[in-house]
Parts: structure tokens; C-alpha cells; sequence
């Protein structure tokens, strides 16, 4: 159990905003934090990896106090069991993929954990290149298991995915999926993808101007957004079959595979990849005189 | 023949200012690229006087500070029995303070402009700040530091006027090849003043053009 509930004042480029999160995370829980830019989300993971001190407050983790403004307990980052994965990777350019590992792991070295993140993220043929040579997903999933090498009771994402091609995404989330169920983490996320956080996410913080407006299970946050009454979804295109005359979609909306047809005009519009919505239009009953 | 002990002087005493202000530069430069205490801009000033301080000035007030005849220069010979003023020592000394903002200028901008995260992501690892200082920093800004260990070492060859005012002529001791120059143009000696000077002029040379050969990676491109 993660408790948050501290206060930081911040200065942005739009004036001082008041960051005020008082909120209770779960063990072993999937959480995205979804929000505009500039609404405190990575602030809120600094914080509580100790990298950025609140004005006041408490954090407690699972028992333990990490923050206390109230009687001056501050662990420093060092000492607080966190994993965390950059915006910009972070990794060191002096060493290579192995060291870096072999670097976050310190003096205590697993070298059979090393060796099992090594292969999950599937970097064992590239482990002794500099991260330079590496691209952006594979910097990123070097990234990923650096973080997890010290065992941290929370893993804290800070948009990893943002910079890479869709592909790519869709691989490492569920690299981040396989990981948190395989090492029983508490993972928080920084996300904008909605489809990300339907896939990887068990309950969303949706924050604002600093302050957390709404909390829920990802998919009725975002069905409740949409108060048209409309019947809509966003979702991927997966798939494009041609039967006889016809063309027939294949969309992955949430976790759901669902089956659209649609006419060959219509498909040519779209690409695998893309992503669309999907309404449906409510069949609305019409009122007609009788008599003219 | 010219006497090659001017030069030599000048070598040992640029070779030894360029340590000791390594190991007393990186520190403060570490401070200066992270702290965010309002003193500050005060340090940063200090370090930055020598640049424009006329050496004679700087000269002149370590001149009376190392004088036995203060409490500060009596206090270096009572206690710690160092003689600063006419001293190799003092040179040392003096060429430390006076190099220091030629050291502590390119690490420093060298730190401030890594990435954050780098730091940040040694300390979640929990590292200490000396840890990521020794492994992480210091590993990823090479060519800050080549460019202040080149500078301070060329600007030492160079000094003249702080070396005038402390440690005079003294062969052997405090003459160094800057001085020997003066000294030979005085006793009408034209001939030994070119050959100091021509030898210092292509000790300087290839040095820097060795730092922008490396910090631009002209040597890498050639070599492959």
C-alpha cells in the first residue's frame, strides 16, 4: 500500500500551481496517470521517488515511512526502493548495455536476474553495445530492465513510450504487462495513449491543475468522459480482409477484437495501425404529423 | 647553448598546478554546476576574478599575505613550515589560483550540460553522489576535461607577471621560461630570448591544436 498525501508549489511556464495529491495506491496495482502536460504527473512520480521535495506531507510504503515533514523523515532516493524509467532513457553512454545493468545492480550483483531481464527485453545479442548504437525501443528496453535489476517495490514509468513507433509500443507494453505480473511490482504509468492504458492498466488517476479529478477502472473513466449517449470506442485497426464484395475491419478496442464491415471506398482510408473510432448512431425515433 | 633549466621549471611547475588543480577543481566545479545555494554567485565570481585581475594585482596580495611579516605567512612557517614567498611552493600555489577558473570553467559547463537524468537515475539506483560523480559524470564529460587539464597547463606556461611578483628570479627555483625571456631581453641577449620564446611558442601550439584535434574528432575520422 502506497500512501500519497503531500503539497508542492510549482513553478511552470503558465504561473505557480499547487500540487496536492492525497491518495491511496494498492500493492501489486497497474496505475496510469493521465493528464494534460504541465498537470504535475511527472512532479507527483518525482516526489515520491524522492528526486523533488514537497513542501509537506507523508508518504508511506507498504509500512514504511519514506516522507514525514511533520517529525523531518526524508529518505533520500537512494534509499528508497524505486524503479525508475526516464523520459529520455537515462542510460549511462559510457557503459554498455551489460554494465549499465551490472552498474544499477551494485554490490549485492544477481547476475541471474541480470541475465533473466537481459532476456525478457530481449537485448542478449546487443548486451555488450553502447547505447548509442541502440535505437529508441531498445534503448528503451534497456531502460526497462536497469530499473528493475535492484528489485524496487514500485516501478515508475515517466512516458516511456511516447518517442517510439507504434510497433514498438505495443511490444514494450507488453514487456512493461510481463514484468510487472512476473516481479509483483506496484507500476506506476505516465500515459496519454488511451488504448495503452486500457491494455496495461487496472485503475487510472486522472490529474489536473495539480489536483487528481477523477479515479477508476480506465475503461469507465473514459466511457464517462464521452456523455454524448453515443454508442463509441476508440480502437486500432488490426486487420483488413476482403470477403467476396465486401471488406471486413479487424479493431482491437481495449481488449476486445471486434468486427467492422465496411465497403471499399471506405477502406481505403484507412491503415493497419490507425486508430479509429467506432459509433455506432442511436436509432432515434421520428415524430411525423399525421395529416398535412 | 641555452640553460634548459628555465624550461624544465616551467614544465614541473605546470605539470604540478594542473594536478593539484584537477583534484581541487572538480569539486568545486561539481558544486557550481548543482548547487542552488544563493551564495552562489559570490563563488562564482572568485573563481572567475583571475580572468580579468591584472596577475600583478593577484601577485601583489599573495606577496603580502605569504610575508612572514603577516599572520598568515607567519602562522604557513610557525605551523606548517612552508616558506611560500620566493618558494617553487609558492608558484604552486599562486599558479593554482591564479589557472583556476581555466580548470573549473569547462568541467563545470561540461556537468551542467549532461542531461538531469543521469544523475537522477544513479541516485534512484542508490549510488551515492561521489559514486555517480566518479562513474557516471566525470566518464561522460572527457572532453571538458581535457579541455581544462590543456587549458590550465598552457595558461601556467604563460604566467608571468603573478611568478614576477612572488617568486622573482631565483634560478633553479623560481626562474621559469617566461622569466628567463625577460631576462635575457634585458641583458641584450636576443638570440637565447628567441630560442625560449620559439620553444614555448611550439609547446603551445601543439598542444591546443592536439585538444581541438581530439574534442573535434578529427583524429577518429582520420584514423578510419
Amino acid at each position: 500500500m502506497i500512501e500519497l498525501d503531500f503539497e508542492k508549489t510549482l513553478s511552470g511556464a503558465s504561473g505557480d500551481l499547487l500540487l496536492k495529491v492525497n491518495q491511496q495506491i494498492t500493492k501489486g496495482e497497474f496505475v496510469t496517470l493521465y493528464g494534460k502536460s504541465g498537470a504535475g504527473k511527472t512532479s507527483l512520480l518525482r516526489i515520491l521517488a524522492g528526486l523533488m521535495q514537497p513542501d509537506k506531507g507523508l508518504i508511506k510504503v507498504n509500512g514504511s515511512t519514506w516522507l514525514n515533514s511533520a517529525n523531518g523523515v526524508n529518505l533520500k532516493p537512494q534509499k528508497r526502493k524505486v524503479g525508475f524509467v526516464f523520459q529520455d532513457y537515462a542510460l549511462f553512454p559510457n557503459m554498455t548495455v551489460n554494465e549499465n545493468l551490472l552498474f544499477a545492480a551494485g554490490n549485492g550483483k544477481d547476475k541471474g536476474l541480470i541475465r533473466d531481464l537481459i532476456d525478457i527485453v530481449e537485448m542478449g545479442e546487443l548486451q555488450h553495445r553502447k547505447p548509442v548504437t541502440l535505437s529508441g525501443g531498445q534503448k528503451q528496453r534497456v531502460a526497462l530492465a536497469r530499473a528493475l535489476v535492484q528489485r524496487p517495490e514500485i516501478l515508475m514509468l515517466d512516458e516511456p513510450l511516447s518517442a517510439l513507433d507504434h510497433e514498438m509500443r505495443l511490444k514494450l507494453q507488453h514487456y512493461i504487462l510481463q514484468v510487472h505480473r512476473e516481479y509483483h511490482l506496484t507500476t506506476i504509468l505516465i500515459s496519454h495513449d488511451v488504448s495503452e492504458i486500457l491494455k496495461t492498466s487496472d485503475t487510472m488517476l486522472v490529474l489536473d491543475h495539480g489536483k487528481i479529478i477523477q479515479k477508476g477502472i480506465p475503461a469507465e473513466v473514459f466511457s464517462h468522459k464521452e456523455v454524448s449517449g453515443k454508442f463509441q470506442f476508440v480502437g486500432e485497426i488490426i486487420k483488413v480482409e476482403k470477403q467476396d464484395v465486401i471488406y471486413i475491419l479487424s479493431i482491437l478496442i481495449g481488449h476486445e477484437l471486434v468486427k467492422v464491415v465496411a465497403d471499399e471506398q471506405e477502406v481505403t482510408k484507412y491503415a493497419i495501425g490507425e486508430r479509429v473510432i467506432v459509433a455506432s448512431k442511436a436509432f432515434n425515433p421520428i415524430i411525423k404529423k399525421l395529416y398535412q | 647553448m641555452i640553460d634548459w633549466q628555465p624550461l624544465l621549471l616551467t614544465l614541473k611547475l605546470a605539470s604540478v598546478s594542473t594536478a593539484v588543480l584537477l583534484i581541487v577543481a572538480i569539486p568545486l566545479a561539481w558544486w557550481l554546476a548543482y548547487s542552488k545555494k544563493r551564495i552562489k554567485p559570490v563563488i562564482e565570481t572568485l573563481v572567475s576574478m583571475p580572468l580579468v585581475l591584472p596577475p600583478t594585482v593577484l601577485g601583489f596580495y599573495l606577496l603580502v599575505a605569504f610575508s612572514p611579516n603577516n599572520s598568515f605567512g607567519a602562522w604557513l612557517e610557525d605551523v606548517l613550515g612552508v616558506q611560500l614567498l620566493f618558494s617553487f611552493d609558492g608558484l604552486v600555489v599562486a599558479s593554482v589560483i591564479y589557472s583556476l577558473p581555466f580548470m573549473v570553467h569547462p568541467i563545470q559547463s561540461g556537468l551542467s550540460n549532461l542531461p538531469s537524468s543521469l544523475r537522477d537515475a544513479a541516485y534512484v539506483m542508490g549510488k551515492s553522489p561521489f559514486t555517480t560523480l566518479l562513474k557516471v559524470l566525470l566518464p561522460n564529460i572527457k572532453p571538458a576535461l581535457l579541455t581544462g587539464i590543456v587549458l590550465t597547463f598552457a595558461h601556467t606556461v604563460g604566467e608571468f607577471g603573478v611568478v614576477l611578483m612572488i617568486g622573482g628570479n631565483m634560478p633553479g627555483k623560481t626562474k621559469v621560461a617566461s622569466i628567463a625571456i625577460y631576462d635575457e631581453v634585458e641583458a641584450l641577449d636576443y638570440g637565447a630570448a628567441n630560442v625560449y620564446s620559439l620553444i614555448l611558442f611550439a609547446v603551445t601550439f601543439t598542444i591546443l591544436l592536439a585538444v581541438y584535434l581530439v574534442n573535434g574528432g578529427y583524429l577518429k575520422r582520420f584514423w578510419q
